[in-house]
Order: C-alpha cells, then structure tokens, then sequence
C-alpha cells in the first residue's frame, strides 16, 4: 500500500500549500502519509490486544528520550570516588538527588523497561493466538523476533550500567556463561568483557552497546517490522484476509482508515497504560523488588558474591530453562546445554511461521488441542519465569525441567498437533466481537 | 530488672543461627514526622557519620527537613563544611579498611538497600531490629554482637544511650545489665527517629513523589474522559 502510487500535492495558492507542493516534489511527504496512515486500511475489528504494538512503539520513544537525559549525567566508571563508592553507582545517586526531576527521568527509565518486556510479551502472544506470523507476514515476524533478541541485549547491557551488586554478579553469570562454549568460549567471554573479571572495560562497552549500538538497530529494525507489516497490511482476531472483499475504489471492505480510527482508538490506549505506568513509578518504582531489585542498592563489589543471584524478572523463564539442563550429552558439560537451550528456547520464535500447520490462523477457529497447547505454553513460561526468580532447589529443578520438555514440544510439536485439531468454518468478514 | 526486659521483641537466636528468617520488629515511626526526622538527623550526624558517609546526601538537602541554613550549620555541622558539601567522613576509606577490617558502609541508601523484595519497609524494620539488639560477647574482638546481624564489625555506638545487654542464653533472650542514659523506651524512640532519617535519606523525595503521582494519575484520569469520548465519537459509524 506504501509507495509513490499517490498524486502529488497540489498547492491552494497559499503559502504553506506552496510550501508543501515544494516539499512533496522533493520528499514523499504524501505517499508517507497518506501510506502509513490517513489511507492504510486496518481491519476494523482489532481488539485489545492490539494496543501493545503501538505501546511498545510508545515505551521505546519513552526509553530513548530519558536515556538521552540521563546520559547527560551518568559516568560509565568503576573507579571508586573520595568516599570509596564506584563513580557510576554514585552517579546514578547523583541523578536520583541532585539532577532537578532526575529522579522522575530515572525511573520513568527504570519502569520502562519492564513496562516494555510486558507490553512486547503482550504483543508477541497477540501475534501467537491470532496466527499474525502466517504467510504473508513471515518477515513481520522474524523482524519482531529480532527485535524481542536486540532488546534483550539491550536490556542486559543497560542493567550493569547502575553498578550495583546485582548488576556486577548478573553480568558476571552471564558472561561467564559464554565460557561453556567448547574451545572458543574463554576467549569470547574475555573479549566480551574487555578483561577477565567485569571491570571497568566491561562498563564502559556495555555502555557504548546500550546508548549506541543497539538502540540503532532496534530502531532500524522496528522501521523495517512496520514497513513489513503496512506491505502486507494487518492481521485481525479473526485471522482472515481483508484485503479478499474491496469495494469499487479497491479498498478493503473491512478496512478502516489507520488515521484517524486506530490513532484516536490507540490515545486511549496510551492514557490507560500511562495511568498503570504512573501508578508503578509513583507509588511503588522498586515494582516490589521485581523492577529494581534490592541488591542493587549495594554498590558493585566484586570481592562479595551475593548469596542469590537472580536475573530480572523479564528473563528469569530462560534463566529457569538454562538451570533446567543438568546432563551432559556427547561428552559436553551440561552448562553448555544449558546455554544452547537457553537461546533456542528464545531463537525457537523465529520458526512459527513455519511450524504452525493449521488450515486457519487466529485461535478463534481453532479447536480443543491448540487452545489447551498455548495454555499450557503460557502456564509453563509463568511457572519457568517464577522459578528463576527463586534459588536452585530440587523441585524447582524438576518443576522446571517439566517445564522446559512442554516449552519446547510445544514449538517442535506444533507441525504435527496444530494439524491434528478440530477447525471452525472461517467466517467471511470480520466479526466485531 | 523485670520492666527492662525487652525480651518479646527478639526471635530466639537459635532460629537465626539456622539460618531461618529473622523476625524483625516493625518500625513505628513515619517519613512525614518531620520533629522525628529532625531528630534522626541529629543522632545520625552525632554517631554514624564520623565513620561512616552518606556521601550521596548534602547538607543543605537537610533544609528540606524545615530546618533554616543557620540551624543546619549549627546543629548538624561540626568540621568546617560548606552547606553545598556532600556528608562524607573525614577519614579515607582505605584507611578505614585498615582499622575496621572493612570500610563501613555508605549509609545513604541503606534503608533501600535492606529491604527485601516485596516489602519496601522491610528495611527500616530491619535497621530498627538491629540498632536495637546489640548485646556483649567477649568473643567478639569489639566485644559486641548483635542479634540482627552476627558476628558484627561494628561496636554498639548508641551503648551509652542504650546501656548494655546481654544474651540469656536460656531463653534466647537478651536482657539489660546495665542501663543506659534512656529507659528502654526512649530509646526505641530515638532509634526510631535516627531509622525515619535514613528512610527519608534513602529517596528524600519519596513523600513529593507520591503527592506529585496522585496529579499525575487525576490529570490522566480527564485525559482519559477526553480520549474515551474523542474515541466514541469517531467510532461511532464503525459497526
């Protein structure tokens, strides 16, 4: 639907039509618009979960600029200060006294990146139970999924920034988790590091790769989901192809204008999650120990190892997964595994498009077998999320093992039982449930 | 001795030497007491501060207390700092090391950093269960433990407030021996005043943060009447 396909702008006659028709001569000032928005036609039955993406979009503008803010005042530096507190936990205090409405920048930061892993959860299982990976938007997805992987680093890299014990000791485990590589690994935890302990190298880096180098390629690739996404129009709950029915002017019978439908629709949206994201910033920014945890309120010192270290809550599914596998196969450790199902227990999102072998799309038409599957999918990734969060023990090593077998029969299974089930008749237009 | 005893307020000692959770006692007092603050301020400069910094903190953030700049310099100033200076100690941390075996702590986010997760006051309880259960124990080299923390590195600095008690370890229990310049409830007072200031001290503009948030959620709240009702009228032919 984007493109040049649009006429040029013609100016009234007044100044800023002159104005505008040298500037639509020049730039594709109308095609952008009227492509991307006054005449890209969205199903008209997107339901609630169809906020999260331009939420997502929303906490990412939030990210970037308080992170710009905050840049002004943070010191990537792990030298200890006169009153021997690291120079970059101290100035994270700096920001949260001294800075004026530093604190208010510093936790709307805090709070967003939570705020993003659960509105992006919410997208990514709106995307699972309406089938908005299948053919055509295959690429929609896989961009997503880049973009899911490009914020994790993202997120990891900005966590050691406050310098704090949790910070040290989680970057430390993660690192070091590299080390399991066979034969490469030492030497690629040590040029992640910059160093063999997490020093001062290691900061200044992740500091660089958190402000620089993955916010533009999270930008880009965000640009390159939408673009996808607005070639091949949306997916809707009801999983069907609007673009099948268009009236005399060839524009989808169950199409709505994105604007100013879904941008008057998506303000409400915004002011909803904005009064939940307040909530959380005013009343309670340490998200009950969950957003920022309490170790991190100790400086970072790398002669004390905190007794339990535990990753943030938006990555404790995997890490539950990564301390799930305890065998070793083919002569390799177990922590290696680990590793391995650890990324492919994330990577594994990237195949739905093909996995999914069901006659139709969106759960909604889709029997028994799919609905109690992707329940029990998001069963057992709350289950891995809460015991990562917990210290090892030895049921909630077995609890998570369990989890972990289901986690992955669910998407290597998923060609063979997302066949096998029940299917509704597709109705022929959307239905405004 | 009996009204001294403050024995209901400690877990037996045997659980924690187990390494199960400590019971803390809950400490009363309140962020928006400015008097208690005031005070807490006071204590803190008196007996933390010459070892250990809050170097996060200026002195002048203690106007915010509702204290004048000649009543800070006065009361809570004593070794010829500016009002602009962070309240650091005089002696260097590496120095410290040396004679404590270990720097004591920056004590300006301590509130935050003891509480646990879930329990944002958790903290405080735990400060106030501390400052309040040291007790004698020739064992130690400061000849002080504590029941909140054992095997302390630090002595009991508030001893002359408190006096000195001493471990019954019958009932697990400690005991007073020797009162100190407070009877056992002011003392609990003053140690909840000097735990409100390192509350206050850990985010000094939690109270403004909450007021400022109530704004925020009501300026949401019409924004959301407009935006629900801009919403309506635009879809209002959408069927």
């Amino acid at each position: 639907m984007a493109g040049g396909i649009y006429e040029k702008y013609k100016s009234d006659g007044s100044l800023a039509g002159n104005v505008l028709e040298w500037v639509d001569a020049r730039f594709p000032a109308t095609s952008m618009w009227k492509g991307h928005l006054s005449e890209y036609y969205a199903p008209k039955n997107f339901n609630f979960w169809y906020f999260f993406g331009s939420l997502a979009l929303l906490v990412l503008v939030i990210q970037i600029v308080t992170g710009i803010f905050l840049v002004m005042h943070y010191k990537p530096d792990a030298a200890l200060n006169a009153a021997g507190v690291p120079v970059a936990f101290a100035s994270v205090e700096y920001i949260m006294r001294d800075v004026p409405g530093g604190w208010i920048i510093r936790y709307m930061h805090s709070t967003g990146a939570s705020a993003f892993f659960i509105v992006v959860y919410l997208h990514m299982f709106r995307g699972l139970i309406y089938g908005s990976y299948r053919k055509p938007r295959e690429l929609t997805w896989l961009f997503g999924v880049g973009i899911f992987l490009v914020l994790m680093g993202e997120a990891f890299f900005g966590y050691l920034l406050p310098w704090g014990q949790m910070s040290y000791w989680g970057a430390q485990v993660i690192v070091n988790l590299f080390g399991a590589i066979p034969v490469i690994g030492n030497d690629l935890s040590i040029i992640i590091r910059g160093d063999f302990i997490v020093g001062d190298a290691t900061l200044n880096r992740f500091f660089s790769f958190h402000v620089i180098a993955f916010p533009l390629v999270l930008i880009g690739l965000v640009a390159a989901h939408i673009l996808a996404l607005h070639e091949t129009g949306s997916n809707n709950p009801d999983g069907i192809d609007i673009k099948e029915k268009k009236d005399e002017h060839g524009i989808p019978l169950d199409g709505i204008p994105f604007h100013p439908y879904y941008t008057v629709k998506d303000i409400v949206g915004v002011v909803v999650f904005l009064m939940v994201f307040s909530a959380v910033m005013f009343f309670a920014p340490e998200g009950g120990g969950y957003f920022l945890e309490t170790p991190n309120f100790y400086p970072a010192d790398p002669l004390k190892t905190p007794p339990h270290i535990a990753p943030v809550w938006y990555f404790t599914p995997y890490y539950s997964i990564l301390r799930a596998m305890v065998w070793n196969f083919f002569g390799l450790d177990a922590k290696f595994w680990g590793v391995v199902a650890m990324g492919a227990s994330v990577v594994v999102f990237a195949f739905l498009p093909w996995l999914d072998r069901s006659p139709v799309r969106s759960i909604r038409y889709r029997g028994p077998i799919t609905k109690a599957m992707v329940t029990l999918f998001v069963i057992c990734f709350f289950i891995l999320g809460y015991l990562g969060t917990l210290s090892p023990s030895p049921m909630g090593e077995l609890v998570s093992q369990i989890c972990m077998v289901f986690y992955f029969a669910f998407f290597l299974g998923m060609p063979w039982w997302s066949r096998m089930d029940k299917f509704k008749p597709v109705p022929e237009r959307v239905t405004m449930k | 001795m009996k009204k001294f005893l403050i024995a209901l307020l400690f877990a037996p000692v045997m659980a924690f030497a187990a390494g199960a959770a400590l019971h803390l006692d809950k400490w009363p007092g309140s962020v928006s007491d400015k008097a208690a603050l005031q005070n807490g301020a006071k204590l803190f400069v008196n007996y933390c501060l010459s070892c250990h910094s809050a170097s996060y903190m200026r002195y002048k953030n203690l106007m915010d207390l509702g204290l004048t700049e000649a009543q800070v310099k006065d009361n809570l100033m004593f070794a010829g700092e500016k009002i602009g200076d962070l309240m650091t100690v005089a002696a260097r941390y590496d120095e410290q090391k040396k004679w404590f075996g270990a720097t004591p702590p920056d004590l300006t986010i301590v509130a935050r950093a003891r509480g646990d997760a879930g329990a944002p006051k958790a903290g405080a309880d735990w400060l106030y269960t501390y400052l309040r259960t040291f007790y004698r124990d020739d064992a130690r080299p400061t000849g002080w433990n504590n029941v909140a923390f054992a095997a302390v590195g630090m002595p009991h600095v508030l001893w002359e407030l408190q006096g000195t008690q001493v471990m019954n370890h019958e009932t697990h229990k400690l005991e007073l021996a020797v009162p100190g310049k407070m009877s056992p409830a002011e003392y609990d007072k003053a140690v909840s005043d000097l735990v409100g200031f390192m509350v206050w001290m850990g985010e000094p503009q939690q109270e403004y943060r909450q007021t400022l948030g109530i704004f925020v959620l009501l300026f949401l709240a019409v924004l959301f009447v407009v935006a629900y009702a801009l919403k309506k009228e635009y879809w209002k032919d959408i069927h």
